[in-house]
């Protein structure tokens, strides 16, 4: 908004203060973060600036086998088995749940949305408990399962919130040319929820990827994922490796933020709303 | 509907109507058949792999398996003891024996360690007489005695009388300050044992400066998005998203570098002659305040500027062509309008900073723990689970206290970015 061309000096610079403090906290938001990245690039293991020198022996460094692409591997692995697992069950689930109307649907709705409001730390111990005594833990089922609890339910509020811009008369009219309900799914209702659950499988790939308690509990060195091995890095020796980590990690966010927020524009620009949901 | 009756129109039309009623009521129990079968494989996947693990820690909580499992025979003996003087031959007989049983199935350890959470020194008396039991002959009170002297003392049976049930509320009550008696009595723990509540006060408060701040730093934003023209609003809710997208680890691992003692905060401060000497801004509670407060902003600002986005404008221009000082018009107009995205954003924050574990691990010192801390701390270090248990259950009951609020303004709304 503009302000009035009969605003007071004391109005405008009121308004200029109040743009300041915007500005401080959009720098406080993203500073950090970008910041850190040049470091990965320092030719001294001193974390600071000015950087002496460009150097990409750190890169190097996490380019070995042991133990960050070993990490790395894991958490490919891992995060992809739980972006398939959660996006299948959460696609369906929603579907199921924007299909019918029944009374206990609010419930049934909180109960598979409950991860989300459950302190990961309670979840992980949890998994902790049980896990152990079925032979789970130390795992990749065990931390692909784990994974899932936490990711499905964004897999739930997306593919949801783009069934609702649905129209159901589409389904409708394929049946009533003769398509059976599966044909009718695949053929008719898949292509057009795509860009939901595409953003769903994003962000349960993201959920699991980026995941650090489930992993500090469960999971034994043979599964350190990407995040658990940064965490031991940060405990122990904090040198620009970790930096490198840490930027490679941002880089793959960025990426994936950016398919979503282009899903995001283009329903937008389509009429049909994609929901992101908070992580 | 392929009723051969209504077909050949042989029915009347009331008949007609009644089995197209009846048709369409199958349909209907068919798709609703469908629909749950469709939600039935994630419910019982999350019914296996959340809610009976959930449920194994509320059980955990309460369970109490090991003193009456390990221990059997001298748990049953004093189910009929006073507990004021020192029990019987038989009594005596029936520990020599479980501790001899004990230590040959190695079942010993575990149980001690149980016996040491409520009287330390428990652990090395029964592994001590343990290892002795089997030369022990009658009468054994005197050679119990005799092995240790402790065994003389009222307080080990009392704890060993105190734990004859599967259940206990034991744990529950220590998480809140509170020290289950060996007779069912229930007092305020020992001054050195009260650290749990002062922790939970710690993570209230903790969270609470957290959502403040937010709410300081986040509301002038959101604004500032709602009414920048489209194109610059897009550019900033990304400056927002990019944070929010970023691992909360690596978000965290930023935080360490930026704010070390030589860090680029200190180096910054004193490049511009702000402090002297480099502030202490990491392995504190400010560094704590700063870093979760980077991390859950997005959560404030992302339902507050969803709600301003849909506040019209023409509604302050209306109240300020009416007179209304632009203070005026913002408090009595803009701002009540605001107050579901704050209700959302505040409850969002609120609640997801309760939670918070791995910051203030890393950035904190060792008087900014929360309780999530000594939760994986009581699960993983000193394998103490009904602790640890019962912590956890302190933790969710303060988020379920919150919760119909929660659903009320942030459940699927709230969950909105746009």
């Amino acid at each position: 908004m503009a302000l009035p061309l009969h605003a007071t000096p004391g109005q405008r610079l009121w308004r200029l203060t109040f743009r300041f403090i915007c500005v401080l906290v959009f720098v406080f938001l993203v500073a950090p973060i970008i910041v850190i990245i040049p470091i990965s690039v320092s030719s001294s293991s001193l974390l600071n600036y000015p950087l002496p020198g460009l150097s990409w022996q750190w890169f190097e460094v996490i380019f070995t086998p042991y133990p960050w692409m070993l990490s790395l591997e894991n958490s490919v692995i891992i995060a992809s088995a739980t972006t398939v697992l959660a996006t299948v069950l959460g696609t369906l689930a929603a579907y199921g749940l924007t299909s019918v109307e029944f009374r206990l649907k609010p419930l049934l709705m909180a109960l598979l949305l409950s991860p989300m409001m459950v302190p990961l730390v309670i979840t992980a111990l949890a998994a902790y408990f049980v896990f152990a005594r079925v032979g789970l833990a130390g795992t990749f089922t065990g931390m692909i399962l784990a994974h899932t609890v936490l990711a499905v339910p964004f897999v739930v509020i997306t593919v949801t919130a783009t069934l609702q811009g649905f129209d159901r008369n589409m389904v409708r009219a394929a049946q009533s040319l003769g398509a059976r309900p599966l044909t009718a799914f695949f053929g008719v209702t898949l292509p057009l929820i795509m860009p939901g659950v595409i953003s769903g499988a994003i962000f349960a790939f993201v959920t699991s990827f980026d995941e650090i308690v489930v992993a500090l509990f469960i999971a034994s060195p043979a599964q350190f994922t990407l995040p658990r091995q940064l965490f031991s890095g940060l405990r122990d020796n904090l040198d620009p490796s970790i930096v490198a980590i840490a930027t490679l990690l941002i880089v793959v966010s960025v990426a994936l933020m950016a398919v979503v927020e282009l899903l995001r524009w283009r329903s937008e620009r389509l009429g049909a709303g994609v929901d992101t949901p908070q992580a | 509907m392929t009723d051969p009756g209504v077909i050949a129109g042989q029915v009347g039309p009331s008949d007609s109507t009644g089995i197209l009623q009846a048709n369409l009521r199958r349909a209907d129990r068919r798709r609703k058949f469908r629909a749950y079968g469709l939600i039935a494989p994630l419910f019982l996947f999350l019914l296996a792999f959340f809610l009976v693990p959930i449920g194994s820690v509320l059980y955990f909580s309460i369970s109490n398996p090991e003193v009456v499992t390990m221990l059997p025979r001298v748990t049953q003996a004093l189910r009929t003891w006073d507990g004021q003087s020192l029990p019987d031959e038989a009594t005596f007989a029936a520990l020599t024996e479980d501790l001899k049983q004990g230590y040959a199935d190695k079942t010993l350890p575990k149980v001690s360690l149980r016996l040491n959470y409520e009287v330390s020194g428990f652990r090395s008396l029964l592994m001590r007489t343990g290892r002795k039991a089997k030369q022990l002959t009658a009468p054994f009170k005197e050679a119990v005695i005799a092995g240790d002297g402790r065994w003389s003392e009222l307080v080990y049976w009392r704890t060993l009388k105190g734990n004859d049930s599967g259940f206990t509320l034991h744990y529950l009550l220590q998480a809140i300050d509170l020290d289950l008696q060996w007779d069912g009595g229930i007092r305020r723990a020992k001054p050195e044992n009260r650290i749990y509540l002062a922790n939970l006060r710690r993570t209230l408060w903790i969270a609470l400066i957290v959502t403040l701040a937010c709410i300081v730093l986040g509301y002038p934003v959101a604004y500032m998005i709602a009414t920048a023209p489209r194109r610059l609003a897009k550019i900033l809710i990304l400056l927002v998203l990019l944070p929010f997208w970023t691992s909360l680890l690596v978000r965290t691992a930023a935080w360490v570098i930026v704010l070390q003692k030589a860090g680029i905060v200190n180096d910054v401060l004193i490049g511009l002659g702000l402090v002297e000497e480099p502030l202490a801004l990491i392995f504190n509670r400010t560094g704590v305040y700063i870093a979760m407060v980077h991390i859950l902003l997005p959560f404030m600002i992302l339902p507050l500027y969803s709600v301003m986005k849909g506040i019209p404008g023409d509604h302050v221009r209306a109240a300020t062509s009416l007179g209304a000082t632009p203070r005026a018009a913002f408090l009595s107009v803009y701002f009540p309008q605001t107050l579901p995205g704050l209700a959302a954003g505040c409850l969002l924050v609120y609640v997801i900073a309760l939670g918070f574990y791995i910051t203030p691990m890393l950035i904190g010192g060792g008087g900014d723990q929360m309780l999530a801390y000594l939760i994986a701390e009581y699960a993983t270090n000193t394998a103490n689970w009904g602790l640890a248990g019962a912590l956890a259950v302190l933790l969710l009951a303060c988020i379920g206290v919150l919760y119909p609020l929660y659903q009320r303004f942030a459940g699927a709304g709230g969950m909105k970015l746009g």
